[in-house]
């Protein structure tokens, strides 16, 4: 079978090697100043000598996009910033926080909220921010439904967004405990409950859920695993899923864009 | 394209020239070492994939009874109020591990179950059977009235109101050594029959028994 090469993505006027000025020398820089100037191009060209990455990072970025993009197209990059922002946000949360259900989680969070410095605001951008990635998460599968952007050929992706989703929902509620307050608490059981009620395997979840038949020490200890270690893994993996399939499909083109009028044809004149 | 590829080759030994050790034999020295290789792989990841996932789950099989607590002495408990007494649920954890039982005697005219030795004493978990808020008795209208979803249950802890599916949870109680004691917990159905504990939710009557089944951790 024969193999076909695709063209090569196209690269921005901007980023093409520009010809010397007239009277500079040719070829490479040879005055310590030359070379200075020249030190970032010359790691990046290291790097991507070892690593072939501009390849892969002109095909990321420089992509066509079609007529029509606008703002809404920026929902699922917005929503990517509100995760990291929560993981960057939560890694620092963690530095200070205790699992400890006997008192200790609690003072850890009121000792972050009043005593460490900024802490409140980092808190806060924590707490906040989560709200923001839900409405965020459904404003771009909004998006996504009303431009009809899940059909053929990106039914998969539409398929991991609502992986996406359950997971960012999980976060909220295992993150709605660590605070571990009188609404921490009783949100939690309630919580848990409402899982138990599914038919059959609804009992055993909950009890997995607690790590036991009533609320402990390692129910706290379990929800803050889930929601630091377990699943921003598993959100970062289907991340990486969902922007390589927009890469590798592209993105849709609005539903009001018609398509162009096709060139008009050169018509030889009759002699 | 199907034309470009090699004819493949006959899997069975005797037909490509290999010794094989019986009439029919397929297994080559190329399948023997990649079927041994993919065997290995799979037995080292369950490894340690299994006892992982074991870990995790354990607690769903661990039946752990905090034993008899003692809350009162008998003088302490009329038969037609309930005294409220604060039990130890899940040691370990302070005040978030406490859970208030609501306690009365016994009392022929409305306990209709016959009497044992655990159950001279009714004790009523404060824990909603719709999902689990606290609830509160109300003395003047002798009723237990749940917080969150108005839930509402008489003095048998049978529910006349609101979402939940079944009465209030029991605990056993006795009398030991001159004092009353309160044991496990048990669930009833609506007409006070003793199961094992359910989570709040999970309906008793009729077909509500199967599609939530006993667990483990706390079967009776």
């Amino acid at each position: 079978m024969p193999r076909i090469k695709l063209p090569a993505p196209p690269i921005p006027p901007q980023f093409l090697p520009q010809p010397p000025r007239p009277g500079t020398q040719r070829g490479r820089p040879r005055t310590p100043l030359q070379k200075g100037a020249e030190a970032g191009k010359s790691a990046v060209d290291w790097i991507d000598e070892r690593t072939s990455l501009s390849g892969g990072v002109r095909w990321l970025f420089f992509r066509k996009v079609p007529k029509g993009t606008n703002w809404f197209y920026t929902l699922g990059s917005a929503t990517m910033i509100a995760f990291l922002s929560q993981a960057v946000t939560g890694v620092f949360l963690a530095m200070y926080y205790r699992p400890d259900p006997a008192g200790g989680a609690y003072e850890s969070v009121r000792y972050i909220t009043n005593d460490v410095f900024l802490g409140q605001f980092v808190r806060g951008m924590h707490k906040w921010g989560s709200s923001v990635m839900v409405i965020l998460v459904f404003l771009h599968m909004g998006r996504t439904f009303f431009f009809g952007a899940y059909k053929y050929p990106r039914e998969l992706n539409w398929v991991i967004g609502v992986v996406l989703l359950i997971l960012t929902m999980l976060m909220s509620f295992t993150g709605y405990l660590l605070p571990f307050d009188q609404r921490s608490y009783w949100a939690t059981i309630v919580g848990v409950n409402i899982n138990g009620t599914g038919p059959l395997l609804g009992p055993y979840l909950s009890d997995f859920l607690r790590g036991g038949p009533e609320f402990t020490a390692t129910t706290l200890s379990r929800f803050y695993s889930i929601h630091m270690l377990l699943v921003p893994g598993a959100i970062a993996a289907m991340i990486g899923a969902h922007l390589y399939l927009v890469a590798k499909l592209g993105t849709t083109a609005p539903p009001w864009q018609k398509p162009e009028d096709p060139p008009l044809e050169l018509v030889e004149e009759a002699l | 394209m199907a034309t470009t590829r090699r004819p493949s080759k006959s899997k069975y030994t005797a037909d490509r020239g290999i010794p094989g050790a019986f009439e029919g034999e397929t297994v080559t020295r190329r399948r023997f070492m990649t079927g041994t290789v993919h065997g290995a792989g799979a037995l080292m990841t369950m490894g340690f994939a299994l006892p992982a996932l074991a870990f995790a789950i354990g607690p769903i099989f661990k039946n752990d009874s905090l034993g008899w607590q003692t809350v009162g002495t008998p003088d302490m408990f009329p038969d037609d109020n309930y005294v409220p007494a604060v039990i130890v649920i899940a040691p370990g954890i302070g005040e978030a591990g406490k859970s208030t039982v609501y306690i009365r005697a016994r009392n022929a005219n409305v306990d209709t179950t016959p009497p044992t030795q655990y159950n001279r004493w009714v004790a009523i978990s404060t824990r909603c059977a719709h999902l689990g808020c606290p609830v509160r008795w109300v003395p003047a209208s002798e009723r237990f009235i749940c917080p969150c979803h108005g839930g509402v249950y008489d003095l048998q802890g049978v529910r006349v109101g609101g979402p939940p599916p079944r009465p209030l949870d029991r605990f056993f109680t006795r009398l030991h050594e001159g004092y009353v004691q309160v044991g496990r917990r048990f669930s009833v159905n609506s007409e006070l029959r003793a199961f094992s504990p359910r989570d709040p939710g999970e309906p008793l009557d009729g077909i509500g028994q199967y599609l939530y089944p006993s667990r483990p951790s706390v079967r009776i």
